[in-house]
């Protein structure tokens, strides 16, 4: 069995690397990657699990970084944006325009990747159904699913 | 940020759970059992919720079951909506499912959290109720098979310590006849005003409810006594029948929601009509 009491050392596999971070049990993955491992591609936003800008991948499936304990990702393989290196998916978004203010980019990017490594042949309602997670208050998603379609059309 | 400090325990084994809740709650500390984690976070983060440790249950491995057995569909109460969805062992399970929250959301919500959890629209056990689905719980006298509505009836009916393992669906209603339709108030992600979930059995349909009332429930028709000349009458029959007064809230009156049930009501008894 696993436990942490207080403040203690846990180990995150994150991008690939295992990185060693003084945590409590209490503090949300979000919190983690961001100000004790310096992962600010990770956006904070609403903290509450509504908007998805700090989606990060779990074992490859998306999951919010919000509303999961660090210490819950303990034994697991995390991928934030940073670890994602030149993946089809961020030149679709920058091809497609699919960025305006670009805070939610992350997020986008995060989970569109992971939709198209899950399902390369998602239709358009899997599409939808995903990046209905993702809120997006400039682009109005078109070119964002643009993107999306075009990595699985590729 | 979570203000307050607590313990986290991820045990491999119910025992092992079982045991390290007896062990905190004998302490005169406050345990509760964590899968998802979303309600508990969220609530946490603004101080409706506090306790002394978590348990997550996510390792152990009979919470974390989904496969078909001779004539029996079981599903570890931590696993996520996704991967009902994705199974699709139970189509209208996977339809409900389908429609709580928005995906990501569903790979962190697990079953037997939005059953147990303290949302009180809990859509998820709709089509468990529906089919008279039993559960696995287990306690420090072991474990036990039980029917849904002993561990949820109006409220959670689990005692301090018990652990809900998984749900057991009879195989025989899975492939019925069903229909599944949440309206919301405006967007199509939301809680309900009204969920509506039906399975036909033979002559009967088994209808179960949420949002409706403060808790999920389900009441069960004889289709062919009724009366397809006057479904007014038959509606007002239902409603008559809802065991507690109709949720007032910001996101619709009573009046709306009975308006949105009469309708939804109507759509189930042309839907179920013209298949006969």
């Amino acid at each position: 069995m696993i436990e942490f009491h207080d403040k203690s050392i846990i180990e995150l596999y994150v991008n690939g690397d295992l990185k060693t971070v003084a945590a409590r049990p209490a503090d949300t993955l979000l919190f983690i990657l961001r100000e004790s491992l310096g992962l600010t591609g990770t956006k904070n936003s609403c903290g509450n699990g509504d908007c998805n800008s700090c989606t990060v991948l779990l074992d490859g499936w998306p999951v919010k970084s919000c509303l999961m304990l660090a210490v819950e990702a303990v034994g697991h393989e995390i991928t934030t944006i940073e670890g994602l290196q030149d993946v089809p998916m961020q030149k679709a978004f920058v091809e497609k325009s699919a960025i305006q203010c670009g805070y939610c980019t992350p997020g986008m990017i995060i989970n569109s990747h992971a939709l198209t490594t899950i399902y390369p042949d998602a239709s358009d309602e899997i599409i939808e159904e995903w990046l209905e997670s993702n809120i997006c208050r400039c682009t109005g998603y078109k070119e964002i699913c643009e993107a999306v379609k075009s990595v699985i059309n590729m | 940020m979570i203000t307050f400090d607590f313990d986290y325990y991820r045990p491999d084994t119910i025992e092992e759970a079982i045991n390290v809740y007896k062990k905190i709650t004998g302490q005169e500390k406050k345990a509760i059992y964590y899968a998802g984690g979303t309600e508990i976070v969220s609530m946490s983060r603004v101080n409706q919720l506090s306790f002394d440790s978590v348990i997550d249950i996510k390792a152990i491995p009979e919470c974390n079951v989904i496969e078909t057995k001779d004539d029996k569909l079981i599903i570890g109460s931590a696993v996520c909506l996704t991967r009902i969805c994705d199974f699709g062992g139970y189509p209208l399970l996977g339809a409900v499912c389908r429609r709580i929250a928005e995906h990501t959301a569903r790979d962190m919500i697990t079953l037997g959290g939005n059953i147990l959890g303290k949302i009180q629209y809990k859509e998820a056990i709709l089509p468990l109720l529906l089919t008279d689905s039993k559960v696995t719980v287990a306690g420090t006298a072991g474990k036990s098979e039980k029917p849904i509505d002993r561990i949820f009836n109006e409220k959670p009916l689990l005692n301090a310590g018990e652990l809900l393992v998984n749900i057991i669906i009879d195989k025989k209603y899975i492939n019925n006849p069903y229909s599944h339709s949440k309206k919301t108030k405006q967007e199509k992600i939301d809680y309900p005003l009204v969920t509506i979930a039906s399975v036909k059995n033979d002559d009967e349909i088994r209808i179960g409810f949420s949002g409706l009332c403060v808790y999920p429930f389900r009441l069960d028709i004889i289709f062919g006594n009724i009366d397809n000349t006057n479904p007014e009458s038959e509606i007002n029959n239902i409603l008559n029948r809802v065991p507690a007064p109709i949720v007032n809230d910001i996101l619709g009156s009573a009046e709306y929601r009975e308006f949105v049930t009469r309708n939804l009501l109507i759509d189930l008894f042309n839907y179920y009509g013209g298949m006969n």
